[in-house]
């Protein structure tokens, strides 16, 4: 994994920061986004008018310590909610403000342009003042003063400011890797760039801007997961306003103090207080991850994917194919071929040709060669062959095995029947032949193998435990595509693929009902990264690519998909955990609150105060305590969501059923008994 | 004693085994297939099809369905009230019964159309013949379109995405005369030729021992009390219901009408499994049920059996258990079997005084009637349950980190608008018809309305309004509600809601869960015929209505057993 910018959970002043929104958002203008917190703190004004009632001489509500210790925790309750949304959202603006800092204003080198003609003249401007369509110029040292497209040459680029990854880049016009972030510097060469964003209207800038916005849109599951607890909240208040009647036929008058409390209690308060936080933070960890979100739904879907579509090159294999194996043909000595293949491949600067060189230098010193004189062919598509002629006149070729054929055919020499064999062995086995020839003559054949990455089956296992389908794309032909396919552990694969397949793939899962994730980077990926249902945009891609898409990579890291399948089902894991959890809690909440409503005038009601509290008082003091601090203790857990175990949906349920749902019940038993017990002390 | 409590799991074992071929012959018959009475009714029906300008054949939508549904009750509904309020004239009156009271009439035909059967009259002397062969109609219908409703949904669950869903017609006359009829006519067979009367002669007299004249109710009662039985209705032709011994006249019809209490809601179950191919999930529905009923009903006969302390205090002899309000020729294990299996399928019929129940049996009975889904009534109960599920799939959905879905069908933000609607209607009638009747009394204390003062009143009281809005029907008995117009209406606006709106609801959500795509399952998936969900489901149902009705059931069942347990 690649660097990742941690913060601590409670940085100093974020806590500040936080702590201050607290209070602010206590504002009902505010807090009625928030129907749970909006009636806890209705419940708390009405306490804060008895408490008046109380000092101008009422007595039938209890002292006005308790009344006023009640309206000071219910008070706590909602401040706790407030500062736990207050702090996610510091920790996301934080984020933003660290990338905002690579958009500060840079001196931009302005073509000026007269028509459609480009002048030599520059303008040192402001990278404020910079248009859409503005052509700048940019040379080693600059930092590159907006988003745009290269329109001429080629440079290597820093852009650890807003990737975090260290090593250059390189950027070059035409083709998908044309495109420069602003904010990045360039380390060598020139280019000309043309401005593709409005001021202010880039890319990243509209990225912070929904990072920061704290007035997000819910998504469907955050929407429906609001009505279920609405529904619950609802229940609560049918309960608690049925209960006055009920307790006037019992003759067991019941303080308003009392009421509010058992009303606050069973509401859910802790999902309700930490639902916006865990929203959020879900949003702020694919940031860290240096994911960028459009939407909260993207990270949303992400952890219901089914299907993802992974290039193979860059991410299943290391970047391209190494020679592993020289193969002489029959009578022919392995050092001689491997020397020819090795001078063959001196000048050629392909990676196929620097591998060979490479493999050979394991089994010989390279000085011993000398292409002194030599004459260089290279590749053609015509021949499909490439090789050296020495000054001794040998003639060394390699290549295709069909092209090495016929010229050696051709020429009246035999093609061996055990290099044919060899050929096919190696295709077979996912390989790549290159068969290699001394003056027409057949000496060998070098095996060229994809290196798959280490470690990737068992990202792909730990994908296809989440449920998720792992789909390689490939230029590859379909027997060496299946080859990996089966080596890399995924499950299915396009072989010989262009961009058309992609789209075709994606469009057919989807019509399964799947939903289907893809990574690219290329212009033409860009039509396919829309109909994803996530598509994610390398951030050195097109601009095309990356507003088709629904979400950023900024590292660039084609398995990052995995990492963000994982972010979403935290999202709703998170959840689903704090509301069973949340509900759970009410169990012990009401053998704490029902006895201590009625144990006075109804004795028999004393049985159900299982937890022996100290007096009806302390009981409910013990409940509302409990139910405040629980707010802040979970707080880390909001904001760093429930861990997710790829170990199948079933297992998962009862893992999370027995920690937060029986935990959920079990824990306020032991924590409002043990509060029980410290305020008898104190009393 | 042993024999007792042999007999109680007799007739358990005994229902099981006749569930499951009965749930493999109801699903063939929701699917179309043939079934050996197609023969008799397949003329008739096609002709009545053809008079009324319907087509079998022509599937409907959700909405369509439940717009047949409503107005054929509103027609029913209407039918009801102008037979009951003119049966005083109408022929088949011959012990010259009056005709109804329109609020009478009103509470009457709303509670055999709603299937509740809750009876603001008594058989013998409030209806004539004509009016409870008319309400044995209603049973059947009644149960029918619950039944209809339910196929409904069993035709939503498919795999597959679709927008019709059957037809409303089809499938209520199928229920009837493929299912409840030929069902019920078994029943009323084994009761005619046990003692229970079936004429239309008015009132016999017989001679008693110490030579009074006493005249007898009878009339045609064998059918009505099949039916009562079979389609969850619980209305009984004479005022005692079951108790009655012409009603009820041995061991073994209590045995058979016991049995056809929770057959059908139990084959249904079974039928779900077999129309869907997924018998697994049918067995998990199976299992929440029946732990559910089991954790009611095995307390209940061991309190029963055991006699009730406060009498043996007073030197009542307790040793064949709890008999007070009880009849001998049952005992005390098959009342309480009774009055559990009575209570979770909002039948409501009685074989015995629920009233004198223990404390804590008349809780469970209560209990019973707030989850309605622990079997439930034909067709009603699994749709109050598939309530439940949809609230379990969203929770635990969320827990494993996908959006939740059920049989490949997401479960979104309008369908849990209407779970949740639909979850909260019960604790809402209940509980707020026992706030006011218990405000009421806290303002006119004097008023005759309860024969016990306290927590047993209290919970006198909060056992009408569950068994109202359960569609139950049966009452602790001990109030004095002697029906005035407050009561008649009001109770049946109650019972017209808790209908209505959960057989709208359930259909609504499978209905628009059927229009979205079918998602295939993979590893991520939480399957819903696992034994983990049906813990979730479990957990669900129990801690939902433990929350709502936590704080009433203490002030009333649960204050009075501590009462006594302390005397």
């Amino acid at each position: 994994m690649k660097r990742q910018r941690k913060t601590p959970l409670f940085q100093g002043d974020l806590v500040k920061e936080a702590l201050k929104q607290s209070f602010v958002k206590l504002d009902p203008r505010i807090l009625y986004h928030n129907p749970i917190m909006f009636t806890v703190e209705i419940g708390t004004l009405i306490m804060l008018v008895v408490c008046f009632w109380i000092l101008k001489g009422d007595h039938s509500q209890g002292s006005f310590a308790y009344n006023f210790f009640i309206f000071i925790i219910l008070l706590l309750t909602v401040l706790f909610a407030n500062f736990a949304e207050a702090l996610a959202e510091a920790r996301g603006k934080a984020q933003a403000n660290s990338l905002r800092k690579t958009r500060e204003e840079t001196p931009a080198k302005l073509v000026q342009s007269f028509g459609e003609i480009m002048l030599k003249e520059i303008k040192i401007v402001s990278s404020s003042l910079l248009k859409k369509g503005d052509i700048f110029f940019c040379e080693t040292g600059d930092i590159v003063p907006a988003d745009g497209e290269i329109i001429e040459g080629i440079a290597t680029i820093d852009e650890s400011a807003i990737t975090g990854e260290s090593a250059p880049v390189i950027r070059e016009a035409g083709g998908d890797k044309s495109s420069v972030t602003g904010g990045t510097k360039v380390l060598s060469d020139n280019i000309k760039v043309q401005v593709t964003a409005k001021p202010g209207e880039s890319f990243l800038d509209r990225m912070i801007v929904m990072v920061e916005n704290a007035t997000r849109q819910k998504t469907p599951n955050e929407i429906a997961l609001t009505i279920l607890l609405a529904g619950f909240t609802l229940i609560f208040i049918i309960v608690c306003v049925t209960l006055q009647p009920f307790s006037l036929y019992a003759h067991t008058p019941i303080p308003i103090a009392a009421f509010i409390s058992l009303f606050v209690c069973l509401i859910p308060t802790t999902i309700g207080g930490l639902l916006s936080a865990i929203g959020i933070a879900g949003m702020d960890r694919a940031l860290r991850a240096n994911v960028i979100a459009k939407s909260g739904k993207a990270v949303e879907t992400a952890g219901d994917l089914d299907t993802i579509l992974l290039d193979k090159t860059g991410t299943i294999t290391i970047g391209n194919r190494k020679a592993t194996h020289f193969y002489p043909a029959d009578g022919v000595n392995e050092n001689d071929l491997i020397k020819a293949c090795a001078l063959s491949s001196l000048a050629d600067e392909t990676p196929e040709g620097k591998s060979i060189v490479e493999l050979s230098t394991k089994s010989m010193a390279r000085n011993t060669l000398s292409t002194e004189g030599a004459t260089l062919i290279k590749f053609s598509a015509e021949t499909r062959t490439s090789g050296v002629n020495l000054r001794n006149g040998l003639q060394i070729r390699k290549g295709a095995s069909d092209a090495i054929k016929r010229m050696t055919v051709d020429a009246g020499n035999p093609y061996p029947e055990e290099i044919e064999k060899k050929v096919e062995e190696i295709s077979s086995n996912g390989g790549t032949p290159l068969v290699v020839s001394e003056n027409k003559k057949i000496i060998g054949v070098i095996e060229l193998q994809d290196i798959i990455k280490p470690g990737i089956w068992e990202r792909f296992e730990r994908l296809r435990k989440m449920g998720v389908k792992t789909v390689m794309v490939t230029g590859d032909n379909p027997l060496t595509a299946k080859y990996i396919a089966e080596k890399a552990g995924v499950d299915d694969f396009i072989a010989e693929a262009k961009p058309e397949d992609k789209l075709e793939y994606i469009r057919k899962e989807q019509q399964n009902g799947k939903l289907v994730a893809m990574m690219g980077d290329g212009t033409n990926d860009a039509p396919a990264l829309a109909q994803a249902d996530v598509g994610v945009a390398m951030n050195s891609g097109t601009s095309a690519a990356k507003e088709a898409g629904n979400m950023v990579d900024l590292d660039n890291d084609p398995t990052k998909l995995i990492e963000v399948v994982e972010i979403g089902k935290q999202l709703l894991m998170t959840r689903g955990t704090l509301t069973t959890f949340s509900i759970a809690n009410d169990v012990a909440k009401y053998f704490a609150i029902v006895p201590a409503l009625f144990m006075v005038s109804i004795p028999a009601l004393a049985s159900l105060n299982i937890m022996h509290l100290y007096s009806p008082q302390s009981a409910i003091l013990s409940a509302i305590i409990f139910n405040a601090v629980i707010i802040p203790l979970l707080i880390p857990l909001a904001l760093k969501g429930v861990a997710y175990k790829p170990i199948g949906a079933s297992a998962l349920l009862r893992r999370n059923l027995s920690i937060y749902g029986l935990g959920g019940i079990i824990l306020p038993f032991i924590g409002i008994k043990i509060i029980d017990l410290v305020i008898s002390a104190i009393i | 004693m042993n024999t007792e409590i042999a007999g109680v799991i007799l007739m358990f074992a005994a229902t099981i085994a006749l569930a499951i071929p009965l749930g493999k012959y109801i699903s063939k018959v929701y699917a179309g297939e043939r079934t050996f009475l197609d023969p008799v009714f397949n003329p008739v029906e096609k002709f009545f099809f053809r008079i009324s300008r319907i087509d079998s054949n022509k599937e409907m939508n959700w909405k369509q369905h439940l717009v047949a549904l409503l107005t054929i009750n509103l027609i029913w509904f209407l039918f009801g009230m102008f037979m009951l309020m003119n049966q005083g004239w109408l022929p088949l009156n011959p012990d010259g019964n009056p005709s109804m009271t329109p609020d009478c009439a009103f509470n009457t035909t709303v509670s055999f159309v709603s299937n509740t059967n809750l009876q603001h009259f008594s058989g013998e002397t409030g209806v004539s013949y004509l009016g409870q062969l008319i309400l044995q109609l209603f049973q059947f219908i009644s149960a029918g379109a619950g039944m209809a409703a339910v196929a409904v949904v069993f035709c939503a669950l498919k795999e597959r995405t679709a927008d019709k869903l059957g037809n409303f017609y089809n499938f209520f006359i199928k229920s009837c005369t493929r299912i409840l009829l030929p069902a019920s006519f078994v029943v009323a067979i084994i009761l005619v030729f046990n003692g229970t009367p079936m004429t239309f002669k008015g009132k016999d007299t017989i001679i008693s021992m110490q030579g009074d004249t006493v005249k007898v109710s009878r009339g045609p009662a064998a059918s009505m009390i099949a039916i009562k039985q079979v389609g969850t209705n619980g209305g009984g032709f004479f005022g005692a219901n079951s108790a009655h011994p012409l009603e009820n006249p041995t061991y073994l019809t209590n045995i058979a009408e016991n049995i056809s209490i929770i057959l059908i809601p139990i084959a249904l179950v079974f039928a779900l499994g077999f129309y869907l191919k997924r018998k697994k999930l049918a067995l998990m529905i199976f299992c929440v049920m029946t732990a559910g009923f089991l954790l009611f009903v095995v307390p209940a006969i061991k309190l029963e059996m055991d006699g009730n302390p406060a009498i043996e205090k007073m030197g009542i002899n307790q040793t064949h258990g709890s008999m007070e309000g009880k009849e001998i020729r049952f005992g005390a294990a098959a009342s309480a079997y009774w009055g559990i299996t009575t209570t979770v399928t909002s039948n409501g019929s009685v074989n015995a005084m629920h009233d004198s129940f223990t404390p804590l049996s008349g809780m469970f009975m209560m209990l019973g009637m707030m989850i309605n889904s622990f079997y439930g009534g034909v067709g009603v109960g699994f749709l109050n349950f598939y309530i439940f599920i949809i609230i379990a799939v969203f929770i635990s959905g969320l827990m494993v980190g996908r959006t939740p879905e059920f049989l490949g069908k997401k479960v979104e933000a309008r369908e849990m608008k209407i779970a949740m609607i639909i979850f909260l209607l019960h604790p809402l009638l209940i509980l707020s018809g026992a706030a006011l009747s218990s405000y009421t009394i806290h303002l006119h204390p004097d008023l005759p309305w309860l024969n016990n003062p306290g927590y047993h009143g209290f919970s006198e009281m909060l056992y009408e309004y569950t068994s109202s809005s359960a569609n139950n029907g049966s009452g602790f008995e001990g109030l004095g509600d002697t029906p005035s117009v407050f009561w008649n209406i009001t109770c049946g606006f109650v019972m017209l809601l808790s209908r209505f709106l959960p057989i709208i609801g359930p259909v609504a959500i499978a209905g628009l869960l059927a229009k979205k795509k079918y998602i295939p399952e993979s590893a991520g998936t939480l399957k819903a015929d696992t034994a983990t969900f049906g813990i979730m489901v479990f957990a669900v149902i129990a801690i939902l209505v433990a929350l709502s009705f936590f704080t009433a059931l203490a002030l009333g069942p649960i204050a009075e057993y501590f009462a006594m347990a302390k005397l």
